[in-house]
């Protein structure tokens, strides 16, 4: 799993069946300083995030697409957790800020 | 799944059976501030995705369940047009 935040929404009319009725997140991923962890990634929502949130993501299928309630269906990522705290033990205090 | 923006299509006569009818789309992989980022991939197509057209598309896998009963020799396929992004960083 991935920290990540949601940075935004996509609507989209036409997509395969399995992603009707789902919120279609934008999502960076992020490392544990803050910084980007590369480029962002498009997740399906399967916990009622909003953007802004920091988010867990599941990013492997059999886990994303079960999370949503649609196995076997094109789906490879998914939002799984809305994050409240981040402890970590060495190195300085985590700058996270969750959600807003 | 991943943001892109077909830029263009593949012809290929030869090819494993299961693929024969599929289109396979040239995408390039963006940014939520629609900027070029990273390699350009092929991708076969389960919306009907046309050049120019904002997308995104599955990995792995997963991606030859888009089209289920069928089984398609893929491992990135594009499952949705974009028509809208809003996009908000803090």
């Amino acid at each position: 799993m991935l920290i990540s935040r949601v940075v935004g929404e996509i609507v989209a009319t036409r997509k395969h069946p399995s992603h009707e009725g789902q919120k279609i997140f934008l999502v960076q991923p992020l490392n544990l300083d803050g910084s980007n962890r590369g480029d962002a990634l498009v997740a399906l929502d399967a916990v009622g995030a909003g953007i802004g949130e920091l988010v867990l993501l599941a990013t492997e299928g059999y886990s994303a697409m079960t999370s949503v309630g649609r196995p076997n269906s094109p789906i490879d990522m998914a939002v799984i957790g809305i994050i409240d705290q981040i402890d970590v033990a060495d190195g300085p205090p985590c700058p996270f800020t969750p959600s807003k | 799944m991943f943001l892109g923006r077909v830029v263009g299509c593949v012809w290929s006569t030869v090819k494993q059976a299961d693929l024969q009818g599929q289109r396979l789309m040239i995408v390039q992989p963006m940014t939520p501030e629609l900027k070029a980022t990273g390699k350009r991939v092929v991708c076969t197509d389960a919306t009907g995705a046309g050049a120019g057209e904002l997308i995104y598309w599955c990995r792995g896998r997963e991606s030859s369940f888009a089209f289920l009963p069928g089984e398609v020799t893929t491992d990135f396929t594009i499952v949705g047009i974009v028509d809208e992004l809003r996009v908000k960083r803090g």
